[in-house]
Parts: C-alpha cells; structure tokens; sequence
C-alpha cells in the first residue's frame, strides 16, 4: 500500500458507500490510515471486505485510543489485512465522549467479540449491535473506563482481606 | 448493559440442575424462560477454573455439559488483569519496555520487540543490521522456550508428568542462555529502542551451538514419548476440529492456523527484523486436530533451531544498537571523556526520548500468533497509547467452537492445545 493506493481505496469507499462516509486519509510512516464517520463504520468495513476489488478479509486487531485534548476524544481502530495480497490498512473512526457509539462489525468479523468488549470496557464506547454488551477484563461493577487519559493511575485501594468490607462495590 | 442473549453469565451462574437427593427424577430449569426441561436434556453448569492447573493461569470457563458432553464454553476473563497498558502511558518509552515484558510471560522478548519495533517505526530509526540478528536470535530461542513449556505443561494436563520435567529441563538451557547475554532469566530487557542493551558475551555462541547441537535428540524423544501414546493419540486425534474458515474469522493465527492448514506465517509473509535472510519452512497440518497443533508447534522447534544457526553463522560484525545518541545511551566509557556524551545521558535518563505525534502499528509472529503493539505518540517523552494485540486474547474466542459438541476430557486436551497465556490476555 502507498499514498496512491491509498487514495484510490478512498475513492472506491466514496463511491460505493457514500459521499461523507471518508473524512480523511493519512499516509504516515508507511502504514495507511482511513479515516471515515463513525455511523458509517459498518458500512465501509462491508463494503471493504465484499465488494471492494481489493478485498481485506481479515480483521488482524482492533483498539481504542483516547486523543485528548483533541476532539472528538475517541478513537476506534480497525487493523483490516489481506493476506492474499500481503498488505494492511488501518480504517480508524473518532467519537465524543458524550455519545460515544459506533455500529458492530461484529457480524461481518467475527473475531471483534472480544475486541469491541474490550474497547468498551476501557474507553465506554458502546458498540450497536454488540450481541454481549458487557465489560471483559475489569470486574462487571467497575465504574467507569480506565483507559481514558482523564481516569487516573493509582488512586484506587488496593483489595485486602482486612478492608475488602470497608471498600465500596466489592463486597456484598 | 442489556444482555439479549436472555440470562446473564451471573444466572447461568446459579443453574446447576442436579438433584443432590436424588429420589425425584431430575427436570432442569431453562433459565432464559423458566420452563422446565426434559429430564434427558439436564444440563449442568460447572466452572472450570480460574484456579486450575489446567487452565494455565486464571482462565475461568463456565461450561454447560450434559453428560460429559460440553454443549457451551463461556470465557470469563479479567483475573490477573493488571493495567500494564495504563501503567505504560505514565512510563517513558524506554521504562515501558519493562512493562510490556511482563504481558505474555512466556514470550517476553517478542512483546519488547514489538514495542520497540512500533517506536522505532515512529522515530523512523534504523536498527543495525547486528542487532537485528541478536533480535532473531534471541526471538528464536524465546519461541524455542516457549514451546517447551507449552508442551511441558499441554502434556501434563493429560496426564504426562515425565514430558513436564524433559520439557522444563531443556527450557531451562535456553534460559541459561539469556542469562549469559542479559543476565535475566525472565523478563531480560534485552531489547532497546534502536537495538539491543548490550553484544553477546563470548562464550555465548559456543553454548549456543551446543544447545542446537543437543536439542534435536531431546524432540525425538519427546516424540518417542508421545507420538505412539495410546492416552496422548485418545484425546488429541480427532479432537478440537475447527475449520479453517471458521479460524480466519475468529482471527485466529499463528501454531492454530498453521495447523489447520494455513501456511499464514508473518516471518515468511511479511518478513521484518531481517527474517527475510533465513531459509526456513513453515510447518503445517492437515486436518486441524489437536494432535496437529502439537506436530505443528514440535516441527516449529526444529525450525527455529536452524534459524537461531543461520543467524549465528551469517551474524555480522558492527554496532548493536544505534548510533543516534537522542535515543539510546552513549557508550560508558565516553561518560569520563566527553561532555556531550553526559549531557545525552543525563537527559535519557532523566527525561528519556521525545517521539514525533504520530500512531503506528506493527505486528509480528509471536509463539502463539499475530503480536502487533499499537503505540500512538503525541510528542512527549510518553506513549498516549500502548495497546497489545495478543494472540493469545484473540485465540480465545476459538475455544468454544473446539470443545462444543465434544467429551470434557477432550476439552482440557483442546485448553492446553490453544495454548493460551493469561498474562497475556488480560495484561
């Protein structure tokens, strides 16, 4: 993939899916980025795997960030390689804090379960669609998302046996 | 969050049907409706760890079985979750190195590889081509190790106590082997940005050598052991099926993928770290199996035994880390002479290296598959982001297809055969 080949993939995008569906692309440091609208996510992502004439059929990873100060705060990456061809490109797509939801790819790549459980675990961005919408790595009555570059290191005590009733939503 | 899948896992918790008294014939309640089930359709929710040997860490499966037949594997994860990725964002990139380490514990040299490799690629630093060899050689025996652990520990979960010592044993070689060149045994921070800490000590190839001399007849006799094992074929021919297809969308790569037919290996595919300079095969199975995954990964040793040679008979002269004194440490003996060379140590040591704004992502073949670091920049001497891809979290989602429809015992087989680190997948 290069700056070209990266362009004309936006076209097709453009094409195929709609006018607003990329909003930029970046070619930085040889990796592709394509930055497209968060509702249109799904839409791409389909549109990439089936119908582009350069299909990526396997999602390799997908993640969060959190880009603050810049707005929007969130961002979702999406990995997408073709292993027939040999190459990666990385579809990425920013939401608000303040409603942070972007469709489920989950359908169209399987092995999103456990990603999008995580990226919802660690920056609350809820994905539509999600059959099992639910933390994965934090205990299920966490509050709030430690990712986040505002959720402070350190600061929470650590689980004792001698405070562990004293703490509160650990026990009982 | 609303679950729509009808009970949660907390009630699918509580859903034990057994009848302990026994005179009443035994009806189950379906939890999602509340009706009552055909008594031949008793199920019984049983959790299979977190603390089990043989679920390799903290692993808890909340598995359904009627009879001994599993019918749903549910994956609760989270135990030994540490925030290593948080904890990397208060690091400077060359403290974080320690950090990402301790993620899969067994593969510690790829996961700081694939660290540095992310900030080498945003600081567009060339790494000498010496270093990339001691990069090799170094992932290569971490494979090696790693191998010999699984089929250490894979083994004993069936029953194998003599595989765990052989296996510990001469994993216990290779570790000898990064304590000369590091002087850790675990967790060594060989790997910089920019290069490697330190050349290897002399001394270091000749055991080396020996080690590839004295591994082959060590695998032969891990196969006499195993390969015409009447309770090691039992469970593993036949067992853990899953179809390539059906692997490729749950994302499944590395020893798994290969095994089931997919030659995908990124070393090969997408050659980085000069793999493109060795001559190695990619071993692969034919049906998928867990006695597949097991050839599988044993023929990786092989290879990666003559990897570890040719990178030591190929190994070039020159520096071992880069030059660029911004970011790795001037030599020491420069400290008395040269001031500048002080003033660049002070300020790695103290402030570290700033990286230019920026996000890279960068994968490599780790013993259990696709390994990429996500690292993003905002110019500070700090990552805003350091996220893991590890295979191991990924390749999980890949057990419950393997163990449904098939005997518990057969399960624990296919648990070991996934090979998962749970360091790894809750880092």
């Amino acid at each position: 993939m290069d700056a070209t080949g990266l362009e004309l993939v936006a076209q097709r995008v453009r094409d195929g899916v709609g006018e607003n569906s990329v909003v930029s692309t970046s070619f930085f440091r040889r990796q592709a980025t394509l930055e497209v609208a968060p509702a249109s996510v799904r839409d791409v992502l389909e549109h990439m795997r089936d119908r582009d004439e350069e299909p990526w059929e396997f999602l390799s990873s997908l993640h969060g960030c959190d880009y603050l100060p810049d707005e929007p705060r969130l961002g979702i990456h999406y990995q997408l390689l073709s292993m027939e061809r040999l190459d990666r490109i990385n579809v990425k797509t920013r939401v608000g804090v303040e409603e942070p939801v972007v469709p489920s790819v989950m359908d169209l790549y399987p092995t999103a379960n456990h990603q999008e459980r995580e990226v919802y675990d660690m920056f609350g961005v809820v994905f539509e669609g999600h059959p099992d919408m639910r933390r994965i790595l934090m205990p299920e009555d966490y509050e709030g998302h430690p990712q986040r570059r505002d959720f402070p290191i350190g600061g929470e005590p650590v689980l004792f046996t001698y405070n562990e009733k004293k703490l509160p939503n650990w026990y009982g | 969050m609303a679950d729509v899948k009808g009970a949660s896992y907390r009630e699918r918790e509580r859903s034990i049907t057994i009848d302990i008294a026994g005179d009443e014939p035994i009806i189950g309640t379906d939890v999602a409706t509340g009706a009552d089930l055909e008594p031949e359709h008793e199920l019984m929710t049983i959790n299979l760890g977190p603390h089990h040997p043989a679920t390799h860490g903290v692993l808890r499966l909340l598995t359904t079985i009627e009879g001994e037949t599993v019918t749903d594997i549910k994956p609760i994860i989270g135990y030994v979750h540490t925030g290593i990725e948080k904890s990397c964002e208060d690091q400077q990139y060359w403290k974080a190195i320690t950090f990402v380490e301790r993620m899969d514990y067994l593969s510690y040299y790829f996961n700081a590889a694939a660290f540095c490799m992310a900030v080498e690629t945003l600081l567009e630093e060339e790494v000498p081509t010496r270093a990339q060899y001691l990069r090799v050689i170094h992932m290569e025996l971490n494979r090696i190790a790693s191998h010999l652990f699984w089929i250490a520990t894979a083994a004993l979960d069936i029953g194998a106590v003599t595989m765990l010592w052989w296996g510990c044993r001469d994993r216990d070689m290779v570790l000898d082997l990064f304590e000369m060149s590091s002087g850790q045994r675990l967790h060594t921070r060989y790997f910089q940005v920019g290069g490697v800490f330190e050349d290897i000590p002399p001394g270091f190839e000749r055991k080396t050598r020996e080690f590839i001399e004295a591994m082959p007849a060590r695998l032969d006799q891990y196969a006499a052991l195993l390969d015409r094992n009447e309770i090691w074929l039992r469970r593993n021919k036949g067992t853990g099926i899953v179809a390539v297809e059906q692997l490729l969308e749950l994302g499944v790569t590395g020893p798994l993928l290969r095994a089931a037919g997919n030659p995908w290996d990124l070393r090969k595919a997408m050659p980085y770290s000069c793999y493109e300079d060795f001559d190695f095969r990619i071993p692969v199975g034919t049906v998928g199996d867990n006695y597949d995954r097991y050839r599988v990964r044993l023929a990786e040793v092989r290879e990666s035994l003559t990897i570890v040679e040719q990178a030591l008979d190929g190994l070039p002269e020159g520096p071992w880390i880069t030059s660029n004194r911004k970011v790795a440490l001037p030599p020491r003996h420069e400290l008395a002479t040269s001031m500048e060379a002080l003033i660049h140590h002070f300020k790695l040591v103290t402030e570290g290296f700033r990286v230019p704004p920026g996000e890279a992502y960068v994968p490599i073949e780790s013993p259990r598959g696709e390994l990429g670091c996500f690292v993003v920049a905002d110019g500070s001497a700090k990552p805003a982001r350091v996220h893991m891809r590890d295979p191991s979290f990924v390749n999980l989602q890949a057990l419950a297809p393997m163990g449904e429809g098939g005997l518990l015992a057969d399960f624990i087989a296919s648990i070991a055969m996934l090979d998962p680190i749970l360091g790894g997948i809750d880092r």
